[in-house]
């Protein structure tokens, strides 16, 4: 019946792994070296990483868990229960939106779908030439002067649509 | 001859751009050869008013504000520098009725002093509380607590004194004191205000707590989501350190007390006590059950007292002052101030410290002056995200921990977010159980997968698909997180959605509520 013999064989995709990136590792031995020690380590170090690093590479986390004696699981389940630590890295610049209630009385909903489309990137992702990564944040202590918006390590309070796009070109422009 | 000027540093200011503001002053009195100390205080908290440039005068301190970077040559023809008039000119600071009307003790030296001077926090009563502490036992200075009547300030409201006294009797080689410092809440920005504008306060909080009793190690657990305040601490603490208010003879008194700030990592559940502690000891921060009490077994299995930052910041002065003092505010089972936070769609948002008993429409209308968006306010969300949803009809309730309880609401940490009559209430009740699935911590049943049961069920009585069937499921839901969470992540969240149901039934397509005759 076919005219062609061949036979397809699909293969279901399974996501390539990211390659890995090149990160400092002598950075993270020296912050394991010094932090090791303190009582309840484990997140001065993985703070200690991602500040240096940016991220937790996947493979520091045998490097901690060495250094603390534990299990490279228990390093695991330590990164993936909170929200501030990443496994990968972020884009150049930060943007976290705040999205809790004192913001929402304020219209933060409105300027959370303005960022999405201006950035052109959901939520915990980064724009595709790498400048920004999107995240939502829970409140940055600026609930009478929503809404509020962190972006690097500088904070922005009553900001409009029009606002965020100044504060994201000027960053733009940084780069 | 130099002016003394006065810029916030702390970030609310910053966020409105005080600190281009305090340049720009800078660079256009070098221009003019205008000689100029500019101090970097902490805010007033009236936050519609910032940037609230101060200047010394004979006559006091003459506020300015909304002041922006276009505003600075302006002042300076004006001659802000002398007090001049001009359009931002606000008079006497200390006489805007926002303040005026306010009882700040807690509060009393927050935006007037330099955070980060230990010669300004002294010369405003700063270190008296300690003071006084070191010529006192254990027993008195914990008892002092005790007889102040304060509750935690953190929303639990526990009395603080009972929780100090189960640790001064209990026997180990090390205790702890930890401050909680991971102000999650929206609505609430208390603080992070105490930690960024007056650090000495909490520091010496937690030195009186660690000498009365016999800790001699704290931890502030402090958000991540606030690197301002964690700065302000850490050079606090150095300075502390250097003159010897910290340190392995604290005030020559013999007492040894050291202090480290811990960074959170955006785990909302970490708020609560036990997870808390699992977080400073490097797990997952995991609630623990209870008992046993944290005052018994706490951070390292050793006996800890974990206390709020307010609570923490309101003992120097309790200390100082002595406990009838203190006591002396309130109402009822409620002594002492709250600095209450008046937040959201607000037109003078900001801190407003009062002793209990003012009531919800003192705060939303006579401090707070109405709605931003000049509408009129719909509903009023108290206590954070796991706070009940208040209508109008119930804004002459007084703030006081009895009454909220009374009404199926609770004043927590003071946090008021004030929304407009635009608001859906049905998808604040849809975020408060989705709020809750993102942020359970997955221990027990109840929240780990109550609240993602609850968002369904809030979906289809949205989507009109079943409704009085999806009402009945909601509320029976509720019932059971209520009841059955493990802490008041799951156990409070019933709050918001319940006081959304009951008060504003139209938004879930009911018949609204006929106002009472």
């Amino acid at each position: 019946m076919a005219m062609n013999t061949q036979v397809i064989r699909i293969v279901p995709r399974k996501p390539a792994p990211p390659p890995p990136v090149a990160y400092d590792r002598g950075a993270v031995e020296n912050i394991i070296g010094e932090r090791k020690a303190m009582p309840g380590a484990m997140l001065p170090i993985l703070h200690g990483v991602q500040e240096k690093i940016g991220y937790i590479p996947p493979d520091a986390v045998q490097l901690i868990a060495d250094g603390l004696n534990v299990s490279r699981a228990e390093v695991h389940g330590v990164i993936t229960y909170y929200h501030f630590f990443r496994q990968s890295p972020p884009g150049r610049t930060v943007v976290q939106v705040c999205r809790a209630e004192a913001c929402q009385s304020v219209g933060c909903d409105a300027l959370a779908t303005h960022a999405k489309t201006s950035l052109g990137c959901n939520f915990h992702e980064t724009t595709a030439d790498g400048a920004f990564t999107l995240e939502a944040v829970y409140c940055l202590g600026q609930c009478a002067t929503g809404p509020a918006v962190m972006i690097g390590d500088d904070i922005h309070a009553r900001v409009s649509p029009a606002k965020l796009d100044r504060l994201i070109n000027a960053k733009r422009g940084q780069a | 001859m130099s002016t003394t000027l006065y810029v916030p540093r702390d970030s609310t200011a910053i966020a409105l751009g005080a600190n281009e503001v305090a340049a720009a002053i800078q660079r256009e009195a070098q221009a003019r050869g205008i000689h100029l100390r500019i101090v970097r205080n902490g805010s007033r908290g009236m936050f519609w008013l910032e940037t609230l440039v101060e200047v010394a005068t004979p006559q006091g301190r003459v506020a300015y504000g909304p002041v922006e970077v276009e505003d600075v040559a302006g002042l300076f023809d004006a001659g802000f520098v002398l007090g001049g008039a001009h359009a931002l000119a606000l008079g006497l600071t200390e006489d805007i009725a926002f303040l005026k009307n306010q009882e700040r003790l807690t509060f009393a030296r927050i935006g007037i002093t330099d955070p980060l001077s230990l010669e300004d926090y002294l010369a405003h009563e700063g270190y008296a509380g300690l003071q006084r502490a070191i010529t006192m036992t254990p027993a008195t200075m914990v008892q002092e607590v005790l007889d102040s009547g304060l509750r935690g300030r953190g929303g639990a409201a526990f009395p603080t004194g009972i929780k100090w006294k189960t640790v001064l009797g209990a026997q180990a080689a090390q205790k702890y004191i930890v401050c909680n410092a991971d102000e999650g809440d929206s609505g609430t920005f208390s603080d992070r205000m105490v930690m960024e504008d007056d650090p000495f306060m909490l520091i010496e909080g937690m030195t009186i707590a660690g000498l009365a009793v016999g800790a001699t190690q704290g931890y502030i657990y402090v958000r991540s989501e606030y690197p301002h305040a964690i700065a302000a601490l850490n050079e606090a603490i150095v300075i502390a350190r250097e003159h010897n208010y910290l340190g392995h003879n604290v005030l020559d008194s013999g007492h040894a007390f050291e202090l480290e700030v811990r960074k959170a990592a955006g785990a909302y559940v970490c708020g609560e006590e036990t997870a808390l502690l699992e977080s400073l000891e490097g797990k997952r921060g995991i609630v623990r059950a209870k008992p046993p009490l944290p005052a018994l077994q706490g951070l390292f299995g050793q006996p800890t007292v974990i206390n709020n930052v307010i609570s923490l910041a309101a003992v120097p002065l309790i200390l100082a002052r002595g406990a009838a003092f203190y006591q002396n505010y309130g109402m009822g089972r409620s002594r002492g101030t709250l600095p209450f936070q008046i937040a959201g769609n607000i037109k003078h948002g900001g801190l407003v410290e009062k002793a209990f008993g003012l009531t919800l429409r003192e705060l939303l209308m006579d401090f707070g002056g109405g709605t931003a968006s000049g509408r009129p306010i719909r509903a009023v969300q108290v206590g954070g995200p796991l706070g009940a949803y208040l209508p109008e009809s119930l804004f002459d309730t007084p703030m006081d921990y009895e009454s909220f309880i009374a009404i199926g609401a609770g004043v927590g940490h003071g946090g008021l977010v004030v929304f407009d009559d635009s608001v859906d209430m049905a998808k604040q009740a849809r975020y408060a159980m989705e709020f809750c699935a993102i942020e359970s911590c997955g221990k027990c049943t109840p929240c780990r997968i109550g609240s993602t049961r609850g968002v369904e069920a809030v979906d289809k009585i949205i989507a009109n698909n079943n409704r009085p069937q999806q009402i009945t499921l909601l509320r029976d839901l509720c019932d059971l997180m209520l009841h059955g969470s493990l802490c008041a992540m799951g156990g409070m969240t019933p709050f918001p959605v319940l006081s959304a149901l009951d008060h504003f039934p139209e938004d879930f397509g009911g018949a609204p509520l006929q106002e009472a005759a």
